[in-house]
């Protein structure tokens, strides 16, 4: 599925002014060109294809050094050159990616670890002449560039939604990029300062580097009108290209009905205050406006799925990274001893002992000059990162309450999940519950044709003992991970829980049976997401949700295949 | 570029006063700042360096000693004068091999002159003053395991190639990092004595004031610092007061058993809390000029000092500093 086919996002949003994306595209790498410093980098959000490759054209003239999600820390921070050493007798580096000042560009920025962006991130914010192009190729909902290097970076550009008959050349003018740059210095900022500033905290932006990304931002644009004040137009721009997307809210409207909730850091949108949202000067709502025309349909929630997905997880990808001896992908090699399922790395031991041989034989004279002497300190053994396998628990209701038709949807839903579970290798558990108790219909498994089978059978109708459901459901999990397999659970239920453990018609018992489960399943830290089928979201399943940390996704009138897009995102893919 | 001025940073006031404890009396242990991006964790850090009153140290002592017969025998010290330097403030990057922690032999003396030799590492240059963490939840687990190891100790060992290597590593570590990047082992997060959350700041004046001075000290530099060189010094001289006075700040038995008292209420593990909470409070009785250690510097206290020592209570959802401010209410009335 293509990212922008959702248009089902934000109901009750005015018309968008139309703007020719290609000249925002254009624009955004021109001013980039002019201060990469102050910009600090380029989100660029595009599938490899002919149209982001006029927009790599476009860029090289400004001569990048490449990245791949998977660099190693001696190639960012140099290290010893081990060839150039020993043939000159003495110590010689190579030095690192981040050493020289520039531009760098990561591909594959999607699949950047957290390791690396944070590693990037500090030297995006210590290197002052250093700045970043990400070319981030996610492709679903969920994926995307991870916010440690998406604070950092000043600019973003989307080319989903362009086509290549839409698009031409474009060639960055060197002569008045230049002109543009010397005037940089001369442009006034006093009164913009206070308008983006205000404009991203109206926005719901938490980060304080993103004023400032704007503020570089309006000042580009500003140089290159040859304007010597930055003036409204200038703000503009800037709040489309810079803070549009990290935008968490908008003033005048309520949060649209499936924005994940607000439980990831506590960010300005809890806090509504009365005399807030009056202070909200007029000449601002043109700003605002210039935000909410740069954001295709769904582009916001999609990349607030992203956020969440991420504020869940930490990372993106089924299963949590694991270290491991055998099998997995490779890391550095380290000092270790060998045995216990470890494995040398013949080479890195060599390179380690290779530099200190002429002081060993001084030391050892019996050795013949011909032999390699190894020292037990230079061993370096072998270690791989590996994924633990993932299970997704679905825990659905069943009950009377939940009407039948729902019931149908969250089995398409599920269904369509399946099919995402087995192509990234998942296994998959179903808690079904109605009438006295919930049940585990299905224990882990990967076969797709058993889940299938065994929800197609499952019948409707009864009351809802939610608190028995999240009891197996916490149980399944924990199973799941004495297993080594990294659970995440998937409630979906209309909230109404009736039934208390003991199996009585009990509802305040049920209630607070419920959220003390809530409550441990927050505790063990197992990621969850909370499906709201009723048709009208009710707080009391909001409550649920914040108790056990889950993602809450309202879905009123969703259909099977929105849920699944929802549940993709929220699950990380 | 010199860092940013301590005292220009706006708001921020609890992680502000720990690093500033913290500086008063070096044995509470570090500090701990967790929380949202961009609100100046490592700017803190990075200015708090500038601030810290210099040491006197022996010339050319790869660790700081401050006396001649504390240097390692290994440093071959051929001074014996004392200089004044800045308070150490070594960053620990992510990327760092356990060799640039610990130190290692000197490759180059080895190859060209065939000797054995000791360059020190980060741990050594660290000593008596700070270390500098960023993102420390994302710190690789080996290198976690000798940190604690010579935190513990308070000495840095290495054994290569037949010799056994030791020099004094006493610091003050400095963690920042973002929760929702990973989080922090127990085994790390009990060895810092201070632990602070940060959230950037809610009003619109505050952050149009932390924005105003970041552009200021960016681009007019030389006239941002000088403007703000006063209040630094004032601190400074604060700090130095106060570190004078320390030792004669009185605790009361009443004082201990509110100490106590809190910890136990907490149910904070081991002896550590208390500790260092009652530490914490005499760093700012003081701080702020008294004599005795009073209620209110425990209450002050005893969130930073005790809210990452909690056990994780399943049925309690409210965030562990909630749960230090209902505690204190309760035993401190």
């Amino acid at each position: 599925m293509t990212p922008f086919d959702d248009t089902s996002g934000l109901p009750g949003r005015p018309p968008r002014p139309v703007a020719d994306p290609w000249a925002r595209v254009g624009l955004a790498l021109t001013l980039f060109a002019i201060d990469p410093d102050g910009l600090r980098g380029l989100w660029l959000r595009a599938r490899a294809g002919p149209v982001r490759d006029r927009v790599v054209a476009a860029l090289a003239p400004l001569r990048w050094r490449k990245l791949h999600p998977f660099v190693s820390d001696e190639a960012l921070y140099g290290g010893m050159d081990l060839g150039a050493t020993l043939a000159s007798g003495a110590m010689q580096r190579h030095a690192g990616l981040l050493e020289h000042p520039g531009l760098l560009a990561l591909s594959m920025a999607e699949r950047c670890p957290p390791g690396l962006a944070v590693r990037l991130g500090q030297a995006l914010d210590h290197a002052p002449q250093l700045s970043l192009v990400a070319l981030d190729e996610a492709a679903e909902e969920g994926e995307g560039l991870s916010q440690a290097l998406a604070d950092r970076l000043g600019l973003f550009v989307d080319l989903s939604g362009l086509a290549w008959g839409e698009t031409t050349d474009i060639s960055l003018p060197s002569g008045p990029i230049a002109t543009a740059q010397a005037r940089l210095r001369h442009i006034g900022l006093t009164e913009a300062r206070m308008r983006l500033t205000r404009v991203a905290f109206e926005l719901g932006i938490a980060s304080l580097r993103a004023p400032m990304l704007a503020l570089a931002c309006a000042r580009a644009h500003a140089a290159w009108r040859a304007a010597e004040v930055i003036d409204e137009g200038d703000m503009q721009i800037a709040v489309a290209l810079t803070l549009a997307h990290r935008a968490t809210h908008f003033p005048e409207e309520a949060p649209p009905p499936d924005t994940p909730p607000p439980d990831t850091p506590p960010e300005p949108q809890e806090q509504p205050d009365d005399t807030d949202n009056s202070a909200l000067d007029l000449p601002d709502e043109m700003l605002i406006e210039a935000a909410r025309a740069a954001l295709p349909p769904g582009l916001l929630a999609q990349l607030q799925a992203a956020r969440v997905a991420r504020g869940t997880q930490g990372q993106s990808g089924a299963g949590a990274a694991r270290k491991s001896m055998r099998r997995g992908r490779p890391m550095p090699a380290r000092t270790g001893k060998p045995g216990a399922g470890a494995r040398i790395d013949l080479i890195a031991t060599l390179r380690q002992a290779a530099p200190w041989q002429k002081m060993r034989r001084a030391m050892l004279p019996g050795f013949s000059p011909d032999r390699l002497i190894l020292m037990p300190s230079d061993i370096r053994i072998k270690r791989y990162q590996d994924q633990t396998d993932r299970v997704l628990i679905f825990v659905v209701d069943a009950s009377g309450s939940s009407a039948l038709a729902r019931l149908a949807e969250a089995k398409g839903a599920v269904e369509l999940m399946l099919a995402e579970a087995y192509s990234s290798r998942d296994h998959v558990a179903l808690v079904t519950f109605r009438g006295q108790k919930a049940d585990l219909s299905l224990p882990p498994t990967r076969s797709l044709v058993q889940t299938k089978r065994r929800l197609a059978g499952l019948p409707g109708g009864g009351a809802t003992p939610l608190a028995s459901a999240l009891q197996v459901a916490l149980a399944a999990a924990e199973q799941a991970r004495g297993h080594g397999m990294t659970p995440t659970l998937a409630l979906l239920t209309d909230g109404r829980g009736n039934i208390a453990l003991d199996g009585s018609a009990n509802r305040p018992q049920a209630a607070l049976e419920a959220a003390q489960l809530a409550r441990a399943i927050a505790a063990r830290g197992v990621p969850s997401l909370v499906i709201d089928t009723s048709l009208r979201p009710k707080p009391a399943l909001a409550e649920l949700a914040a108790q056990m940390r889950a993602t809450l996704i309202a879905l009123p009138r969703a259909d099977a295949r929105t849920l699944s897009a929802t549940l993709g995102a929220a699950l990380g893919g | 570029m010199t860092p940013f001025p301590f005292a220009a940073i706006v708001g921020q006031d609890e992680m502000k006063t720990a690093m500033v404890l913290t500086a008063i009396d070096p044995k509470i242990g570090g500090v701990l700042v967790f929380g949202d991006r961009g609100t100046g964790k490592s700017t803190a850090v990075r200015a708090l360096a500038a601030l810290l009153p210099p040491i006197e140290a022996v010339k050319g002592c790869p660790c700081n000693s401050a006396r001649v017969e504390d240097c390692p025998d290994w440093a071959e010290i051929p001074d014996t004068d004392l200089v004044t330097r800045p308070t150490p403030v070594v960053d620990l990057p992510l990327g760092v091999t356990e060799d640039r922690v610990t130190g290692a032999l000197d490759i180059e003396r080895a190859l060209t002159r065939g000797e054995k030799a000791f360059e020190a590492g980060l741990l050594a240059r660290a000593n008596r003053g700070y270390l500098y963490i960023d993102e420390v939840n994302l710190l690789e687990d080996h290198i976690v395991d000798l940190l604690l190891d010579v935190a513990q100790t308070g000495e840095n060992v290495v054994e290569r190639e037949g010799m056994s290597i030791r020099h004094p590593a006493r610091f003050v570590l400095v963690g920042s990092g973002n929760p929702e990047e990973g989080e922090l082992r127990p085994q790390l997060l009990d060895r810092f004595g201070l632990s602070v959350e940060v959230t950037s700041p809610r009003d619109i004046e505050t952050r149009v004031e932390v924005i105003r001075r970041r552009d200021a000290y960016e681009t007019r530099h030389a006239e941002f610092m000088a403007e703000w060189a006063p209040k630094d010094a004032e601190l400074r001289a604060r700090i130095l007061a106060a570190r004078a006075a320390l030792p004669e700040v009185r605790s009361s038995n009443v004082a201990l058993h509110d100490c106590a008292s809190v910890c136990l209420a907490l149910g904070s593990d081991g002896l550590r809390g208390e500790l260092t909470l009652l530490r914490t409070a005499r760093a700012l009785a003081a701080y702020e000029g008294a004599t005795e250690v009073t209620r209110d510097h425990i209450r002050a206290a005893a969130p930073m000092a005790l809210r990452h020592r909690l056990r994780r209570d399943p049925l309690d959802e409210a965030g562990s500093s909630a749960r230090v401010a209902r505690q204190l209410v309760e035993v401190l009335p």
